[in-house]
């Protein structure tokens, strides 16, 4: 029998969505349902001089309009908090609504609650703010410059934190004995996560009994519970019920916790009336958390055999008006930590200053810091080959840690587990014909027209933050385990319980192949129920590529807890010793003798009749596991880019995307490729197309889609993928993370092929996107046009 | 993302449509919907009052006659796509439809309303001026007609007054050894032509060329008419050296428009290339 892990089956989940059956929150209506919309200021910092609500109140259809000051008033805590605290870090306080100053364009500043959407949005524009604006910066290392104008009384020079890892000392001492030292600036461009469905939120509070329950956009229901509970609105945890309906797509943007969520709840406990706001598109690119904006100056030291024995790097990371859930800890923990990548790197320092801006702020999009890392790398490495005039190639594998030093220990904290980084580049190699690419590459150098670029990306990523005890003395204020509950019902069909909450990942069909596998039964007769905190057991939700390595762990730790109790009553039932009793496809029996057996079926049943149990054995059929696990998980590979730059007008135009990744076991190889694939898509239009743009008022530019340029079909070519097995030593399924590979190694594989078309140029680096425009200045600039 | 409240009238004939704008003052026509509703939405637009045309049969069809197209302006972008008779007389027309965003878009956005909108970003105006197209309005006085060259007047404005309405557009069928070619450079979040080159070119008997037309979307307000490139193609043989010759000495653009994606200046060095590239292609065409 073909193995139900590791089988292309169809996911589960697309029946009910591609039909439009899927119920998402904005689909959700109750009855004597109210619609909140919010005030936005137009400026980029303004002291607010007064609110005026009474034109917006009087209007026909308008329930009521609310400012900070009734928050206050309430009595209701109404204020978000950060999620990770790092040393001496700044915490200036982020009320739901601002009552007295306006950070960045987009903050909210009351809210209208009406009849309908349409009417919300009238009075929208009819409530009139008095607005004192304020002078504006939006630069992540401008706005520590003296003279810059200062966000908040709490953060002198508009510094969060200054943070460091490594040893400085010796990387500083590295430096000027090397034989070769590169140094890049860096703008790692701001990103919108831009998922299909913008946030939403159904606030239903039930005044008799003190309930609250809220649908809403999440990919963590217990932790915006708990938030909700613990910072915002000061209810009991107990009382709180949050559901993540279908969730269509997050990118990490559905991780935060957000003041509009909470807006609608404190809005319903006031009006005793079910209260839905939903954001429009434009309000999702102006206060969804954005991504990355990097300014990063880097330096790599190499010794006379190319290889490397320093980097240094200095980060200005923008966190935007206010720090959001765990906005800290993406320009540290999950960027200083990744700039060994797959090489023997002996002494690395990294600063980061994080600053206040008058943006939208900034938190964890998909990738979520190792992106930013893993470009800094490889833009390093392809500098340093093309100064010791070594192939890309070459100098990798010069530097790459070696299969037999694992565990590896870099000097930047994290120990990685597993890798076997040769074999990956090889086979991406061979799969693109690397040789006669480049003889193809020299051939048109002489020829003129497009140019031809080949850009590679040999990577690794952290996965599935672990374990809680280390995570938590690094400051997280989360447990980074996960829940997973497996009930047998007594027919013998199963449901499970996960704390992890999938939106577009397809937990309902890898979960049920990790049980039904180990259970030797259908998939279909297992069912997952997760993003509910009064159905599932407390968990940490998905986000970080955690739910296989850690949700589908805890599931499978359930699962064979349940084989063991099964194998007490079975044995029990055959008359047999435990040790002698095995399970194999579904059946439990005495070895050598399968034709007395016991199905999973039978001993479900056995279990909930209790008639016949052994001695000290409960009724029941079911197990709960909380998996903290021993580490991160590590997958790798190698990315490479084909494409060409037309030097006429700067264009660029993919041919070919080969990845070769290793994401270790695969549950679901048509899964695992559909994430490789969109992480790919969304890492090569950060490198050619996306870019959140402000302006010098502090004005988003790109706020619609028709700025913004998310990856459409055409623009893109067929991905070629690969992969290699190396399975994760430390989980009970040997998996790793595969949900943000793609957006973390493609990025550098694109620029690093821009910039090699150019070589005749001498053009050694470009800042993302590579727009038309950029490239084509660039060529001009560089006299030999 | 919600308009603001608006009234909504279905119109059955031209007539019911002239009579309406006659009515209600501020009223917008709403054809394909594609142009409108977006900044409606968006609350850039707030007309009182909407008059739905889009199911008036008679604005709607391509008919040939004698050595004209006549292109009724309900014709979405899809059917000009697909059209046989726009596809052999006027392929221009097809190749520029057919590169307008993605199918829903161009299964409901017109020509009349393309043209009208007069998005700078839009593919059909360049094309209706390079083929010297005729636009066809009927409002409260009867019908008139007025050249491409003289309808658009500024970024999204045409000579069209608010009782009247678009009904047709008539281009001239190309003829033999006439060849055309639209090429476009897409503004990668809104797929609107950053710069889009609408070449035609007619070879007389001896190959020389004995009439173009070039011009542009994307670059300035209104759609551009090199009008000093094709002069220096006329009597011409259209060598490759002539034609990048006649672009690099007579494109000068004196107000190209720019934003955050494409400059000014970018957008000029743009329509130099892909206007040599166009011209190019048009001559093979008409060549072959
Ligand atoms: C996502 C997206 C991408 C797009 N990309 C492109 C692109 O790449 N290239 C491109 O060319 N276009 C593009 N468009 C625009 C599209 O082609 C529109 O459909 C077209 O510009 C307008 O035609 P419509 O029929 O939709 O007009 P509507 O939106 O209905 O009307 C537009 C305006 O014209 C007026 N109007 C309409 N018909 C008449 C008439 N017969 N007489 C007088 N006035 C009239 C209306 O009152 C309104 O003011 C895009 C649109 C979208 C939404």
């Amino acid at each position: 029998m073909a193995r139900v892990f590791g089988s292309s089956i169809k996911r589960r989940e697309d029946p009910s969505l591609i039909t439009g059956a899927g119920q998402y929150t904005d689909d959700l209506k109750l009855p004597n349902m109210a619609y909140a919309a919010i005030v936005r200021s137009p400026h980029a910092h303004a002291r607010i001089r007064s609110i005026d609500t009474s034109k917006a109140t009087a209007l026909d259809g308008v329930i009521a309009v609310f400012t900070g000051e009734d928050i206050k008033k309430s009595g209701t805590p109404g204020v978000v908090p950060v999620g990770w605290l790092l040393p001496d870090m700044k915490i200036p306080p982020h009320p739901v609504l601002a009552s007295e100053t306006a950070r960045y364009v987009g903050d909210a500043v009351a809210v209208v609650l009406a009849e309908d959407r349409y009417r919300a949005q009238d009075a929208v524009d009819l409530v009139e703010v008095d607005y004192d604006p304020l002078p504006v910066v939006t630069n992540p290392a401008k706005t520590v410059e003296e003279g810059a104008p200062q966000l908040h009384a709490e953060a002198a020079n508009n510094i969060a934190f200054d943070w460091e890892l490594g040893d400085k000392t010796k990387t500083d001492e590295a430096f000027p004995k090397a034989a070769h030292v590169l140094k890049v600036n860096i703008r790692n461009n701001r990103l919108i996560p831009q998922a299909i469905e913008p946030r939403a939120a159904l606030a239903s509070y039930d005044d008799s009994k003190g309930q609250l329950t809220v649908w809403m956009t999440s990919q963590n229901p217990h932790i915006h519970r708990l938030l909700m509970s613990l910072a915002s609105l000061g209810l009991p945890e107990h009382k709180i019920r949050v559901i993540a309906p279908e969730v269509g797509g997050g990118f990490g943007s559905k991780i935060h916790h957000y003041p509009d969520e909470v807006i609608a709840c404190w809005c319903s406990m006031q009006l005793h009336r079910p209260v839905k706001w939903t954001a429009t598109r434009s309000e999702a690119n102006l206060t969804d958390a954005h991504g990355r904006d990097h300014v990063t100056e880097a330096e790599m030291a190499l010794d006379e055999n190319a290889r490397i024995v320093g980097v240094r790097v200095k980060t200005y990371a923008n966190m935007g008006a206010y720090l959001s859930t765990f906005g800290p800890l993406v320009p540290t923990y999950l960027h200083g930590t990744l700039l060994s990548g797959e090489y023997d790197i002996p002494a690395i320092y990294c600063n980061v200053i994080g600053t206040f801006t008058n943006t939208t702020p900034v938190d964890a999009c998909r990738g979520a810091g190792r992106p930013e890392a893993t470009f800094i790398i490889e833009r390093l490495m392809d500098l340093a080959a093309e100064e010791l005039g070594l192939d890309p190639v070459e100098i990798r594998r010069r530097n790459f840690i070696s299969p037999d030093a694992f565990p590896y220990q870099t000097q930047v904290a994290l120990q990685y587990d597993s890798g076997n980084y040769g074999p990956a580049l090889d086979r991406a190699l061979e799969m693109v014909d690397y040789k006669n690419l480049r003889a193809e590459q020299e051939r048109r150098r002489g020829e003129g027209g497009k140019l031809l670029g080949v850009g590679l990306s040999t990577y690794i990523e952290a996965c599935g933050l672990a374990p809680s005890a280390v995570v938590g003395s690094l400051g997280a204020q989360a447990g980074q385990w996960e829940s997973g509950e497996v009930r047998v019902h007594p027919t013998g069909t199963v449901t499970v319980y996960t704390g992890s909450s999938a939106h577009g990942q397809g937990h309902h069909t890898t979960f049920a192949q990790i049980v039904a596998d180990r259970l030797g039964i259908d998939p279909d007769n297992v069912e997952v129920i997760h993003g509910d905190t009064d159905k599932v057991p407390f968990g940490w939700g998905t986000y970080g590529s955690r739910s296989a390595a850690v949700g589908g762990s805890a599931i499978a730790v359930s699962t064979d807890k349940v084989i063991e109790k099964g194998r007490q009553i079975a044995a029990h039932l055959l008359e047999a010793s435990e040790e002698d009793v095995v399970f194999e496809e579904g059946k439990f029996f005495v070895r050598g003798a399968p034709d007395k057996s016991q199905t999973l079926n039978d001993i479900a049943l056995q279990a909930h009749l209790a008639h016949n149990l052994p001695p000290g054995v409960e009724p029941g059929l079911s197990a709960t596991s909380f998996y903290d696990p021993a580490n991160f998980t590590f997958p790798f590979g190698t990315h490479i880019a084909v494409l060409e730059v037309d030097p006429e007008t700067g264009e660029v135009k993919l041919l070919r995307y080969v990845a070769v990744d290793d994401v270790g076991n695969v549950i679901n190889p048509m899964i695992v490729d559909g994430q490789i694939h969109g992480g790919i898509a969304h890492g090569i239009a950060q490198a050619l197309w996306e870019e959140a743009i402000y302006d010098g008022n502090g004005q988003l530019l790109t706020g619609e889609l028709l700025d913004y340029a998310v990856p459409k079909p055409h623009m893109l070519v067929s991905f070629e993928l690969d992969r290699t097995v190396t399975p994760c030593p430390h989980n009970p399924l040997g998996v790793k993370g595969v949900g943000e590979t793609g957006t973390i190694a493609s990025p550098a594989a694109v620029v690093n092929a821009v910039v090699d078309a150019l070589k005749s140029y001498g053009i050694k680096h470009l800042d993302m996107p590579l727009t038309p425009e950029k490239i084509w200045r660039a060529i001009h600039q560089s006299g030999r046009s | 993302m919600y308009p603001a409240k608006f009234e909504y009238y279905r119109a059955n004939t031209l007539q019911e449509t002239i009579h309406l704008l006659q009515q209600h003052s501020g009223a917008k026509l709403l054809a394909g919907g594609h142009s409108l509703i977006p900044i409606m939405k968006l609350r850039l637009a707030q007309p009182p009052v909407l008059i739905d045309i889009g199911r008036i049969s008679e604005l709607s069809g391509v008919m040939k006659t004698d050595g004209r197209l006549r292109i009724g302006s309900l014709t979405t972008h899809a059917m000009l796509a697909a059209s046989e008779a726009v596809k052999k007389h006027c392929p221009i027309l097809a190749e520029a439809a057919a590169q307008i965003a993605d199918p829903a878009v161009r299964n409901k956005g017109t020509i009349g309303g393309n043209l009208a909108h007069a998005d700078p970003g839009s593919d059909l105006p360049a094309v209706t001026l390079a083929l010297d197209g005729v636009i066809h309005i009927t409002g409260p006085e009867g019908d008139r007609q007025v050249n491409a060259s003289d309808f658009f007047l500024d970024l999204l404005t045409t000579d069209l007054k608010p009782e009247e309405v678009l009904t047709a557009v008539e281009l001239p069928a190309l003829e033999e050894r006439t060849g055309s070619c639209y090429l476009k450079f897409e503004h990668p979040a809104s797929g609107y032509a950053v710069c889009g080159a609408a070449a035609v070119v007619a070879l007389g008997g001896d190959g020389s060329c004995e009439r173009a037309g070039l011009c542009f979307n994307g670059v300035t307000a209104t759609p551009y008419r090199a009008s000093a490139v094709t002069e220096a193609l006329a009597g011409r043989n259209l060598e490759d050296a002539t034609i990048d010759q006649a672009v690099t000495e007579h494109l000068s653009i004196d107000d190209p428009m720019g934003d955050t994606y494409a400059s000014g200046p970018y957008r000029v060095e743009l329509a130099k290339v892909y206007s040599k590239r166009a011209l190019k292609k048009a001559r093979d065409r008409a060549r072959s």
